[in-house]
């Protein structure tokens, strides 16, 4: 005998509208409002699940998230939704529901045999085994028995959960009495109030429990809230978790929907009216399918029509139970209460049992009897009622303790940790008027209470029994038995840290949530200690297992640190531009098809014969002005730049106080108080906030401003012996500049400045306009070049050209130690007597060293193979040791052989010696020479 | 995710600031009366106080270094104030 379904009953559902889905294949009916839970229920349907480790069968424990067995692998239209909780699915048409760490299911499971072997592998078996044989060995085979569902390679979820930001006055977690009554007091003060409710309704244990709340139905109350709520300008969220609390009052929630929502809520107060969840009762082989939460029972009749048997026992030692029993058997089951107390309320005419010892569960896949006093009474359905726990996890988020309230057989918050107010039976309250009336103080107690019949709450503790014979399931769906915790305890494993860890108690999906209790309990029993001397462990974010998907937003693919892009990304395209990210940037490597090493050495050939031209925008523009600008850049700068003339340029370094290069770039000096600073393009931020820095703390904010003009800016930069004649066929007039100079002119009614500055080696000109009329430019020049035989390059082939040049690109070609002597400019550390960042570090014992790794260049024989980048450079003899390594590396067009460049050991003292390079497993050869392999003198610098 | 006070823009998501340096080291000056004890101090040494500290963020959407007063432990925020001018 199992679940059935009632004629009549189910507040949730609507009968006029059925559904259909499939449960490992087989067709199932249930009804609009129905959870997958409960249609699986009433389909008769008992064994969901098999467990984790031993394999035995399982079937539904609970209301929600708190549920350990029913987790099962979804397919609902095109989306695949792996481990999902059947407690918490809205049932829709269609969907496809499958059993999880079973085969070919849960119910004809092969490896069910687990359990035969339950001696071997009880807790922590993994720390005493496995050890002979490499690991290699066992580790495939744990893999694959690993986890509970599986995932669809094939499946990607779309990227349309969207993330959202929201304030309110008053933040209120749960929508239970407690909740509502909260959320009413304080909208009605005028509060914005967001109440945020897990579940599909409002009401939280109203909707099974029932009862009337100021003399009318308890919905009626709970739509008044609602509206309240919502009047004041507040907000009311249902079937969101909010299952993160973190600092400043800052939460997050996760609203299910057609797409799923994120909301970032910043909150300035928050009452936490969370509830409470049932424990279980421990007697052997409490697993059972058919072993079922007492509430949830009352859960599944009242909201969805559903019993879970027809013979039940329903197992207590709580007068709560009782209601539950009558609505079960008014509906039409045979109900006989088990209640652990000699001294039991009246059922008025049901079957009871009195004293009543529950040792066992019988059956295998599902419950046909249980041992009550030693006598077996046959039963389909075992209720249990263990006690309440109250849900404090959001409040432990935030830092808050819990106290052991002896009274009341609960761990409860203690007030004065947090400033989270916890209501209702959160705070351990299951009292339906008392709840209401600490919801409404909390929520600021305007207008009346309100109010409600008090119930009875008499009860007694219950406790695991160690002497019980069997096994008594402490956390299901980590298959965690009392006999664990003994084992635990035995071994030393007594704080309440160690034996979650070691017998993985509290750790599964549910967290705990029906096991933590017990397993502080027996551990506490074990060792003679109280419960507050046992300790409890903390919870951390999420309340509730949340999908990545809805974490992780749009930001997914490209939108996932999307790249800053070229303003006439476009045009490139369409030339035929391959593109690849550099720095933060989206720029061309090469143009056209084919080996990208191959097209980029033609480019970069091209470039020395004729003319080329590349976009040089993504590097760093900061304007420095003022009448100190100069005195600024002295003090940030490595080389000095108030001794540069206006309408000329300079190259200089940007040195950390520890003396390490940070960045190097040209300064050009427009006039007395304007300067625009050079930045690497992945470095701007990283000098202007520096430059900032010595301003605000140093020079005066008034005395010199800087600005970022780096996207307001494109910069075309023409190179080659062609050069002059580009601009010329282009119409434009260039003023007559020598290189190292800049000059400001206009160009087609816009400002356009030119600067003589190379970073090829050859004649270039850097034209920079503003964004809008970058397009004019770049079709004058296209025109220019389209005549005169010249290429667009990417990258690649500015790679290579600057390489031939010895131009270094930081953190390319200097790593973390590298200081500006290391490089050839040992100047301004001689001369410079004046302060300037990094001046101190550059005289220490280190920066004094004879070793220090210096830039060289390396060159090898026409024919040779280019040697691999990160090569590292070792003696010719002796111990093998990294003296260096390579830092670009390239086929030299112009030189005709290769080239590369490499930080070295006392390098500069070497140069005209052989280096030995260890390159990928082969020993080489390399020739060291002067970083600057091609046109030392610098000719062609002038055309 | 903390809320910190720009004393110019007012309270925003810790996510637009970067921590600068804690508050009150001063550089030491001139480097040639500085030993490498005393630099390397600078650069390197904090005092990480456990609780109660004042230290110096720079808001990057409005680009302003200020001091910030905030509880290491509890990750209260005291509050923050503006850069002393730089005396001239």
């Amino acid at each position: 005998m199992s679940g059935w379904r009632h004629d009549r009953l189910g507040s949730e559902i609507d009968r006029e509208r059925p559904v259909r889905f499939t449960f490992d294949g087989q067709a199932v009916d249930g009804f609009a409002g129905d959870t997958l839970a409960s249609a699986l229920l009433a389909s008769g349907h008992r064994v969901l699940g098999r467990s984790f480790k031993y394999h035995r069968p399982r079937g539904l424990w609970g209301i929600g998230a708190e549920e350990p067995n029913a987790v099962l692998d979804l397919r609902d239209g095109d989306s695949f939704k792996p481990n999902s909780r059947a407690t918490l699915i809205a049932l829709r048409d269609g969907m496809d529901a499958r059993s999880v760490n079973a085969w070919p299911d849960a119910r004809r499971d092969v490896f069910g045999a687990m359990d035969l072997l339950h001696r071997f592998i009880p807790a922590g078996f993994y720390y005493k085994t496995m050890i002979r044989l490499p690991w290699k060995w066992y580790e495939p085979m744990i893999r694959r028995a690993a986890g509970l569902g599986r995932v669809d390679g094939e499946y990607a979820p779309p990227a349309d959960s969207v993330h959202q930001v929201a304030a309110c006055d008053v933040l209120v977690i749960g929508s239970g009495p407690a909740g509502l009554a909260a959320a009413q007091a304080a909208a009605r003060r005028g509060n914005t109030v967001w109440l945020v409710e897990d579940a599909l309704h409002l009401g939280g244990a109203l909707r099974w429990r029932g009862g009337e709340i100021d003399g009318a139905p308890w919905t009626d109350f709970a739509e008044s809230a609602r509206a309240a709520v919502e009047k004041a300008g507040g907000r009311v969220l249902t079937n969101t978790t909010l299952w993160g609390a973190f600092d400043h009052g800052a939460f997050a929630a996760w609203e299910r929907g057609v797409t799923d929502r994120l909301w970032h809520i910043r909150t300035q107060r928050t009452i936490l009216a969370a509830g409470a969840v049932e424990r279980p009762l421990w007697f052997a082989n409490n697993d059972r399918p058919g072993v079922m939460s007492a509430e949830a029972a009352l859960f599944y009749l009242n909201c969805h029509g559903v019993l879970p048997g027809r013979r039940i026992l329903l197992a207590t030692a709580h007068d709560r139970s009782y209601p539950v029993a009558r609505a079960l058997a008014e509906a039409g089951a045979e109900v006989t209460i088990a209640d652990a107390r000699e001294d039991a309320p009246d059922t008025g005419g049901l079957d009871q049992v009195t004293g009543a010892q529950l040792t066992a569960a019988v059956g295998r896949k599902s419950v046909v009897a249980a041992m009550l006093n030693g006598r077996r009474v046959a039963c389909d359905t075992i209720l249990c009622s263990g006690g309440m726990t109250p849900t404090v996890h959001l409040w432990c988020q935030v830092g808050g303790k819990l106290d052991w309230d002896e009274g009341r057989d609960m761990l409860v918050p203690r007030v004065g940790t947090s400033d989270m107010q916890v209501v209702g039976a959160a705070s351990g309250t299951l009292d339906l008027a008392a709840a209401l009336a600490e919801g409404h103080a909390a929520g600021g107690n305007n207008g009346p209470v309100p109010r409600a019949e008090t119930g009875a709450t008499g009860g007694v503790a219950i406790r695991p029994d160690p002497a019980l014979p069997g096994r008594q399931w402490i956390d299901m769906q980590n298959d965690v038995t009392l006999k664990d915790v003994a084992l635990a305890a035995r071994e030393g494993f007594v704080s309440v840290e160690h034996l979650k860890r070691y017998t993985t108690l509290g750790m599964a999906t549910d967290q705990g949530r029906t096991s933590n209790f017990a397993g502080l309990a027996a551990m506490s029993a074990l060792t003679g200690k109280s419960i507050p001397e046992t300790g409890t462990t903390t919870y951390r974010p999420p309340f509730q297992p949340v999908p990545l998907t809805a974490i992780a937003g749009r930001y997914r693919g490209d939108l996932y640190h999307a790249p800053r892009r070229l303003a006439l990304e476009e045009a490139y395209r369409a030339a035929g531009a391959r593109f690849r990210e550099y720095g933060g940037w989206l720029r061309p490597s090469i143009y056209g098809w084919g080996d990208e090493a191959k097209v980029a050495f033609d480019e970069a050939k091209a470039a020395r014969e004729t003319v080329a031209i590349f976009d040089a925008s993504p590097l760093g523009k900061l304007e420095a002005i003022g009448p100190a600008a100069a005195e600024l850049l002295d003090f940030t700068g490595y080389v000095r730049m108030s001794t540069l003339k206006s309408g000329r340029a300079r190259y200089g370094f940007m040195l950390s106080e520890s003396g390490i290069v940070y960045d190097d770039g040209v300064v050009l000096r427009l006039d007395d108080t304007r300067f625009i600073v050079s930045a690497s393009s992945s470095h701007v931020d990283g000098v202007r906030f520096r430059m900032e820095d010595a301003r605000q703390n140093r020079i005066g904010r008034d005395r010199v401003f800087i600005h970022d003009v780096t996207q307001a800016l494109v910069t075309l930069t023409v190179t080659g012996p062609q050069s002059r004649a580009v601009l010329q066929e282009a119409g434009i007039k260039v003023p007559d500049i020598p290189h190292m100079g800049v000059s400001e002119t206009v160009l087609d009614g816009s400002a356009l400045r030119v600067a003589r500055i190379s970073f090829t080696g050859d004649m270039s000109f850097e034209l920079s306009v503003p964004v809008r009329a970058a397009e004019t430019l770049r079709a004058r020049l296209e025109a220019a070049r389209a005549k005169l035989n010249g290429r667009w390059i990417g990258l690649e082939a500015l790679m290579i050209l600057r390489a031939e040049k010895g131009y270094i690109l930081i953190g390319k070609d200097t790593d973390g130690l590298s200081m500006p002597h290391d490089l050839g400019w040992g100047g301004p550390r001689d001369k410079r007597a004046d302060e300037y960042l990094g001046k101190r570090a550059l005289f220490t014992p280190a920066a004094n060293s004879e070793t220090r790794r210096q830039l060289v260049g390396l060159s090898l024989p026409p024919g040779a193979a280019p040697l691999a980048t990160g090569s590292h450079l070792i003696p010719d003899s002796g111990l093998r040791r990294s003296l260096g390594f390579v830092t670009s590396s390239y086929h030299s067009p112009a030189l005709g052989h290769p080239i590369a460049l490499a930080l070295l050991e006392a390098g500069r003292a070497k140069i005209g010696q052989s280096a030995r390079v260890f390159d990928n497993g082969k020993l080489r050869d390399a020739l060291i020479t002067d970083p600057c392999a091609f046109d030392p003198k610098g000719d062609r610098l002038d055309g | 995710m903390q809320l910190f006070p720009c004393p110019f823009c007012g309270p925003r998501d810790e996510t637009e600031f970067h921590f600068a340096v804690e508050a009150g080291h001063a550089r030491p000056e001139p480097a040639t009366e500085v030993s490498d004890d005393d630099w390397a101090d600078y650069i390197y040494t904090n005092r990480s106080p456990k609780g109660e500290a004042r230290e110096i963020w720079i808001h990057v959407t409005c680009g302003e270094y200020f001091i910030l007063a905030r509880d290491t432990v509890t990750r209260v925020v005291h509050g923050s104030e503006p850069l002393p001018e730089v005396a001239r």
